[in-house]
């Protein structure tokens, strides 16, 4: 595998690397909002593709640059969607007075999300602190198994509808609102990747022993690490009980953990927007081959089979995508690394 | 009393299958260092082989000693063939490449053929799972109390699955430590480059120890079926990540680790369904699991290596 790019310092001024980013994307977001009011089916594609998005950056923060893997995302999302879906069912009937209703309805489901990421990041505290002793292997069995357990243990719950699950949580989420998380934790993980924070989660994926004699409090940093993630999954998780009708424990077993791990894999392990991109795609492709499908035989049932055929597809694209580009498609690599270089080798080829 | 012994009875022959499916993920492990998480699903493949043979043969030859053993060959036989394929052409091309890429193509492996099984297109079987034909007559070899309801059964197939699974892991002993071919396999498992410079045929070896483990699987899948009387695509997925939970309990690598690990989640599991909650079984194999790393990092059996630098 090729050696990490450790990301180059940013060339913005400080100043304005906090701030400058939230100026340009709010606006930008409402825009969105205002233009897709009138198509329900754009506004369905672009939250899940967001969720899945929020997904894959957060679990490349563990499996792309920390080096650990991961492969229970989908426990940490269903903690974060049973707990956004069992407060906003609390606080349904109640609204702020001295605001609009629909206003008043964004500051519960930013409640409700908050709900959601500080239980998934307790949850990720306490599945990662002992977990993260073990190795390689074993910590993905490790996380596989807690993921299953967090499952099973929902299902159980009378609290969170057992195996029926939960319906009749208010439809408040929207596309700028998951959109402006989807930007929050590319922020969050682009500065983490940058930071001195960073590096030594970097070095831990390159060699563990050595960043630990090197003085690098390995289990510190990945257990940090871990925390972010669930806590990003758990957020995820709150947006996608808040446009789906219904969530039940069918929605988060070991296929979709496994879904993700496809994304960040595709997208090259440690590489953010390589994530974003393969998440989008990834998302897309299906409805794409459904729409077209359909298209061709509104009757016939192969728009029904799209769904099946899509999982063993991720199948055959994993072993492909492994046997062929085991780093993934950009490596460690951001997009703005890859497509200059492209683009300038192209020119001199010609 | 008896419910307990009744409780033993059905954990020890629910153990001894994963105990079986769990020897094959060892010796691939062993050798390879590989988590061969497409296991579960190459037993699926191996069962719906012996439910074709079986409706090929027809009802009278299913009760039959020589229909049974043809069944199994046809089974264990398809599924070494298709263990060499696949490690032929996914994991062979990755041995020089990190153990996570390996993983990963295990994982695309296991996904394809569980949720290609489930298509409706041509040969394939469909999502709805299906009964199992009864190819070995069932029949009470032992019951306790009452005749007509008794309160503990023994019932042949049990008897049969131990035996097997026994005889199977005393020639899996047997074939690590006593013949060349193993002495090749453990030399290879130590490490493959160097057994390569010593002229032993790497390649060879390990295909061999897929098709082994392989057919260890469809062996143990036909079991599975006869005791769960049904079969469906994905149930290698679960059936696969338990008999996985066995080995590494065990201390995976370790052919009598695999044994203990299987018959211990299998007596766990069952006093948990017949005396806490049965809807928490699935959690239960992986909650004992992280108990038993988190107390002893290397399984039961296994031993810690310390990592070099």
């Amino acid at each position: 595998m090729e050696s990490a790019a450790v990301p180059a310092p940013s060339r913005v001024p400080a100043s304005l690397r906090g701030i400058l980013p939230v100026l340009i994307a709010l606006p930008v977001l409402l825009l969105a909002e205002w233009a897709l009011s009138d198509s329900p089916f754009a506004v369905y594609l672009l939250s899940v593709m967001g969720v899945n998005v929020i997904l894959a950056v957060s679990l490349n923060i563990v499996n792309g640059m920390t080096g650990q893997f991961s492969i229970g995302h989908a426990g940490f999302m269903a903690v974060g969607a049973y707990l956004a879906g069992v407060t906003s069912l609390a606080l349904k009937d109640v609204a702020i007075s001295f605001l609009p209703v629909a206003v008043s309805d964004q500051v519960f489901l930013i409640v409700a999300l908050l709900v959601a990421g500080l239980s998934a990041a307790l949850a990720g505290f306490l599945v990662g602190l002992p977990s993260l002793r073990l190795r390689g292997d074993y910590l993905a069995i490790v996380t596989l198994g807690f993921g299953e357990i967090i499952r099973v243990a929902v299902t159980n719950t009378e609290a969170f509808g057992r195996a029926l699950g939960l319906s009749g949580i208010p439809q408040t989420s929207s596309v700028a609102m998951v959109w402006f998380w989807v930007f929050l934790v590319v922020l969050v993980s682009r500065r983490i990747a940058g930071s001195s924070h960073g590096r030594s989660l970097w070095a831990i994926r390159e060699d563990e022993v050595a960043a630990e004699a090197m003085g690098v409090n390995t289990t510190g940093y990945k257990v940090r690490a871990f925390v972010v993630s669930s806590f990003f999954a758990g957020v995820a998780g709150g947006l996608f009980a808040h446009f789906v009708p219904i969530i039940n424990p069918g929605s988060f077993t070991f296929v979709k953990s496994m879904e993700v791990v496809v994304m960040v894999v595709l997208g090259g392990l440690g590489s953010t927007t390589g994530a974003i991109v393969s998440a989008m795609v990834l998302t897309l492709l299906p409805e794409g081959l459904r729409s077209a499908f359909s298209a061709l035989a509104p009757e016939g049932n192969l728009a029904q089979q799209v769904d099946q055929i899509r999982m063993p597809v991720y199948g055959m694209l994993l072993v492909v995508l492994m046997l062929a580009r085991p780093q993934g498609l950009f490596g460690t690599r951001e997009l703005w690394e890859v497509v200059p270089r492209w683009l300038t080798r192209r020119r001199k080829g010609m | 009393m008896s419910q307990l012994i009744q409780h033993l009875i059905n954990g020890i022959a629910s153990g001894t299958i994963y105990a079986l499916i769990a020897l094959g993920y060892t010796m691939v492990y062993g050798v390879l260092k590989l988590i061969n998480f497409a296991h579960g699903d190459v037993m699926m493949v191996g069962v719906y082989m012996g439910y074709a043979t079986a409706f090929a043969l027809g009802r009278e030859a299913r009760g039959s000693v020589g229909g049974v053993l043809l069944i199994f060959l046809v089974a264990m036989g398809g599924c070494a063939l298709l263990g060499f394929l696949i490690e032929r052409f996914a994991y062979r091309p990755l041995r020089e490449k990190p153990r996570l890429t390996a993983l990963i193509t295990a994982i695309g492996i296991s996904f394809t053929l569980s949720y290609g099984f489930q298509l409706d297109i041509g040969f394939l079987p469909g999502s709805a799972p299906r009964a199992f034909p009864q190819i070995i007559k069932p029949s009470q070899w032992f019951t306790l109390g009452d005749p007509e309801f008794p309160d503990v059964v023994l019932w042949n197939w049990q008897v049969i699955s131990l035996m097997v699974a026994v005889a199977l892991m005393m020639g899996l002993q047997y074939l690590v430590f006593r013949t060349r071919f193993g002495r090749a396999m453990r030399a290879v498992s130590f490490d493959h480059r160097v057994a390569a410079l010593m002229g032993i045929p790497t390649d060879r070896v390990i295909s061999v120890t897929f098709m082994i483990g392989s057919a260890l699987a469809a062996g143990a899948g036909l079991l599975y079926a006869i005791k769960d009387t049904s079969v469906s695509p994905l149930m290698g997925l679960y059936v696969g990540l338990k008999a996985f939970v066995a080995a590494v309990i065990g201390g995976i690598g370790n052919v009598p680790g695999a044994m203990v690990g299987g018959l211990l989640l299998g007596l766990v599991e069952e006093f948990v369904v017949g005396y806490a909650a049965s809807t928490w079984r699935d959690a239960v194999a992986f909650g004992f699991l992280i108990l038993v790393l988190l107390v002893r990092p290397g399984g039961l059996f296994g031993r810690v290596a310390a990592e070099k630098v």
